[in-house]
Parts: structure tokens; sequence; C-alpha cells
């Protein structure tokens, strides 16, 4: 579905990805590794929020390199931030509703509201600003992208912020839209419990991938508990 | 009084009306009053010294309103007009005023709007105001809204002034006296396109123990216009103050904020905060990856700015 051929990128002289090769099928693959290790780069380079200073992007064999946001969010890519960005006046319903469609029904939204753990009677009409808590952003970025429905779905670190108590929900999320849109899901997360429902696992470090194959494959090594491991960040962030 | 469909049109735009209102009202067309309601406790008597009219609202009246649309369609028409309130003691009611203008001819259209609030003690009003402007002759269309306000002891009033489209030239003057335990709310919110331009001036004098003031004005200045906002706050009790602009800048537009705090008093607390910048730029992008153009996603970013 997307293949990214030789991607890098550049800014102000540093190299935060250097010439990543890779494919991204119907699956649920998780991007882990460390901070500033270029994660949130790469999916913004596929989202089309950032040119990549070489390279190109496919999309079902079609080159969308020079393809804006906005057409690529129409062929099918959606995006939820890592961090959920405010709006004044604009409300959870219009932001709702605009990701859900013209077509859609009032009651799906709400629905899609109550599966990231959030009553829509009251969260429907707040604003999507400051007063809003970090958790509640978080949710109603991760309900926009259920709501749109698309073949590939974006995740940049979903559950930071998430409480403990509705994790375990997040992730039986994420396997039934799997299920639902037919597609691929892409999540960003240093979390064991969302590694472990992956099918394929991307570890990159400094712009570069260390390993892509299935869980199976690579979360043992993630998990090595040799002190320099290709991971130990990782653990550290894991709490192990 | 027969309205044709231009004038139908500007009092459905000004006052969301699309027949006349339940409740007293007064409509003013093309600078003559054309139709008029009171209620029991409700009075409209028209000045004999000068074009306008007075409205009184006995003591103790509840929940009732009063519609005072301003209509113009006539090219070339200029009308001054002073509206006086007398809200009775102990009232609460809700006063929807707005003016339309629609000018399709060369010569300009003007609108001068004096309005006074007599809010009298513990009465509560609220009071909604739209300014609206259509027409694609080359006359122009003004309006000059001026709205002085004296809130007695213990009384409410909160204001929403709205003017979106189509007025080329405002100058928009709000003044008020608060006494103890009066609170006065005022939102308004301007979008200027084009050359047009817009100024707000507001003093607000806090002189009573007890009262507070809240003025917010959220402004969009596209293209070529030109805003400005001079807010002039006077703290003379133990008062608490807060007004607050916030601006949206696009293109080559030109935006202006000027506030003016003063304390007399030991106990006054006076807060103004100022922003004018462009709409930000994350905005745009995380309604692009739902699949808004650059252009809807302005749209909508604007629109919920002044809601
Ligand atoms: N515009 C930029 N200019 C300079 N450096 C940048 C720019 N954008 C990103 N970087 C740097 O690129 C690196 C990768 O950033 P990125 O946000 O992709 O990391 P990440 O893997 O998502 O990290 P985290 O786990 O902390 O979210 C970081 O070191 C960051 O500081
Ligand atoms: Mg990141």
């Amino acid at each position: 579905m997307l293949t990214l051929k030789n991607i890098s990128y550049e800014a102000e002289d540093n190299e935060i990805l250097k010439g990543v090769d890779l494919e991204f099928g119907d699956e649920f693959t998780v991007i882990t590794g460390p901070n500033g290790s270029g994660k949130s780069t790469l999916t913004k380079i596929i989202a089309g929020i950032i040119k990549p200073t070489e390279g190109r992007i496919l999309w079902d064999g079609e080159d969308i390199t020079d393809l804006s946001i906005t057409e690529r969010a129409k062929l099918g890519i959606s995006y939820a931030f890592q961090q959920p960005v405010q709006f004044k006046g604009l409300r959870v319903r219009d932001l709702m509703m605009l990701a859900a469609g013209k077509d859609a029904k009032f009651n799906d939204i709400c629905d899609i509201l109550s599966e990231v753990g959030l009553c829509a009677r009251d969260y429907i009409d707040r604003d999507l600003d400051g007063s809003l808590s970090g958790g509640e952003m978080k949710r109603i970025e991760i309900a926009m992208v259920l709501a749109r429905k698309t073949r590939f779905s974006i995740f940049d670190e979903p559950e930071a912020g998430i409480d403990l108590w509705s994790f375990q929900n997040l992730t039986y999320v994420f396997e039934k839209m799997r299920k639902l849109i037919n597609g691929g899901i892409l999540i960003i997360s240093h979390q064991e419990r969302i590694l472990n429902i992956a099918d394929k696992i991307l570890y990159l470090k400094d712009g570069e991938t260390v390993c892509f194959d299935k869980r199976d494959k690579v979360l043992p090594l993630l998990l090595d508990n040799s002190a320099n491991g290709p991971c130990s960040i990782l653990k550290e962030k894991m709490g192990e | 009084m027969i309205l044709d469909s231009i004038q139908k049109n500007l009092l459905h735009e000004v006052a969301e009306l699309d027949a006349l209102p339940a409740g007293a009202y007064n409509l003013r067309s093309n600078g003559k009053g054309v139709a008029r309601q009171t209620t029991a406790n409700i009075d409209i008597v028209p000045k004999d010294d000068k074009p306008g009219i007075d409205i009184i609202i006995k003591p103790g009246t509840k929940k009732e309103s009063v519609h005072i649309p301003v209509i113009i369609s006539e090219s070339g028409l200029k009308d001054l007009v002073y509206n006086d309130f007398y809200i009775g003691e102990d009232s609460d009611v809700t006063i929807i005023a707005g003016c339309g203008i629609s000018n399709c001819g060369g010569g300009d259209s003007v609108h001068d709007g004096i309005h006074t609030f007599h809010v009298g003690k513990n009465a509560k009003i609220r009071y909604v105001e739209k300014h609206y402007g259509e027409g694609e002759g080359r006359g122009k269309r003004l309006m000059n809204p001026t709205t002085i306000i004296y809130l007695e002891e213990g009384s409410y009033m909160k204001m929403e002034t709205t003017q979106i489209a189509g007025i080329d030239d405002t100058l928009r003057e709000t003044k008020a006296e608060i006494a103890a335990d009066a609170y006065l709310e005022i939102k308004e919110k301007i979008l200027t396109t084009g050359n047009q331009q817009a100024r707000s001036n507001f003093v607000t004098n806090l002189n009573g123990d007890g009262c507070s003031c809240n003025i917010v004005n959220r402004a969009v200045a596209k293209e070529n216009s030109y805003q400005f906002f001079d807010s002039t706050m006077n703290g003379n009790a133990d008062c608490s103050g807060h007004s607050e602009c916030d601006s949206i800048i696009m293109d080559h537009a030109k935006v202006a904020a000027s506030p003016n705090l003063t304390a007399t008093c030991e106990d006054a607390s006076l807060i103004h905060e100022a922003a004018i910048g462009k709409i930000a730029g994350e905005q745009l992008i995380k309604l692009m990856t739902l699949g808004l153009t650059e252009e809807e996603a302005e749209e909508q970013v604007i629109a919920g700015f002044l809601r």
C-alpha cells in the first residue's frame, strides 16, 4: 500500500532521516525507538506535513511525494498528532463532523467518542481549547482518526497521557479498528502492551532502520536483557 | 406594512426574523418607523425633538424581549437615530437590535445609532446587536454605533455585538459607567475584508465597590482592511476589570490594539490581554489532515474564532 524509497530529511544541518526504505501493507505496525530518533518526522513525511529532502513516497505504486496534505488525506491517510492542536471557538462536534465527513450521522460520532472513553453528552459541545485536559485532548485526537475510517491511519504516541485504567481499552480500540478498515495502522509507541499487539515492529534509531520485521522476531531483541542491547533506552522507558 | 425581498433578507440577517416577532418591537425602515408593538410592560414612545424612540420597561418585567431592527435599502440615505432604553429595577429582558444596509446605488448609505441604556437597580439585560451590509453599488455602507451604558447598583448587562460582513467603515463608541456590585460583559466580534475600516473605542468606568466588567474583542482582518481597538478602563473603586483583544491578521491587513488601564483606587484590579497574530499553521495542518483544503481550513478557523 505505502512504499518509502530512500527517504532522507535534513534540518539545520542535522540528518534526521538517513535514506530509509520501508514498505507498509495492510497490517498493524508499531514504530519504536529512542527519543529524537526520527519517528514523528517519518510519519509527518508520510502525511505530507513535511517534505523529505530526498526520496520518494508511493501509494499503491503511484508517486505521491509532491501531493499536499489535503490530497493525501483524501487518498486515505489519517494522522493523529503526538501533540493535539488547540482551537479557539471550534468544538469537539465541529472537528468530529469534519473528520467523519458530510454523510456521517451524529450518533456515529457519539459512538466513536464513547469508544475512546468519553461520554459524548459531556464532551460534544466543549471547545477544543486549553480547557480540556491533556488526556481528553489525546482521546479526541484518536477519535478524529477513527471517525475518518481511512485505509491508512497513523497514531503518534496515542497512549501518552492516557491513564492506566483506560489503556487496555485503547488497545481493543486499535484491534477493532484494524478489522473495520481492513487497512494499515501505524502506531508510534514505547509501550510493551502496544508492541504486543503489533504484526510488525519497526525499530528506528538515529534516523535509520535498526530492524523492521514480524513482532516475534523484533520483540525479543528489544527486550534483550544485555546492558548493551540495542534498546536499553527503550527498556528504561518501559520501566523495566 | 409591506417589505420587499431585500428588506426581508436584511431583517433576517440582522435580527434572524422572518416575520414580525412576538413581544414588543419597533421596525425602522429607510429612516422611518414602519411598525411598532408595545406590551403591558414595555412601552415604545417616539421622540418629538429628534429621530428615535424611548423604550420604557416597567420595573419587575421578566422574560420579555424587545426587537428594534433598522433596515436601509435606499441608496444614499443618511439615517441618524437616538434610542433611549429605561430598564426598570429588577427586570430581566432581552433586547435585540441590529442594522442592515443594502446599497446597490452610487450614494453612501449611513446609519448612526446612538443607544443609551439606563439599567435600573438589580435589573438584568441581554443586548444583542448585529450589523450587516450588502449590495454591489459604488456607494459605501457606513455605520457608526454609539452605546452609552449606565449600570445602577447590582445590575447586570451582557452585550453581544457582531459585524461580520459588508460594512465599509465603522466607528464604534462604547462608554459605560458601572455602579457598585454591577456587572458588564461585552463580546464584540468584527470581520473586515477588502478596504474596510473598523475602529472600536471602549471607555469603561468602574465606579462602585464590588463592580466588575469583562470586555472581549475578537477580530479578523483580511485583505487590505484596517482595525483599531482602543480600550480605556478606569478602576475607581474596589472593582475588577478584565479586557481582552484577540485578533487574527491575514493578507495585507493592519491591526492595532491600544489598551489603557488606570486605577485610582488601591483595591482596583485591572487586566488587559492583547494578542495579534496570524492563524496558527498547525491549526491549518490539522484540518488539512482531515481532508480540508487550505482555504476551507482557514474558513473553519475563522468561523470558530468569531463564533
Ligand atoms: N525542524 C527541525 N529543525 C531541527 N531539528 C529538528 C527539526 N525537526 C525535528 N528535529 C530533530 O529531529 C530529531 C527527530 O525528531 P522527531 O520528532 O522525529 O523524534 P521522535 O523519534 O518522534 O522523538 P520522540 O520519541 O521524543 O517523540 C530530533 O532530534 C529533533 O530535535
Ligand atoms: Mg515523536
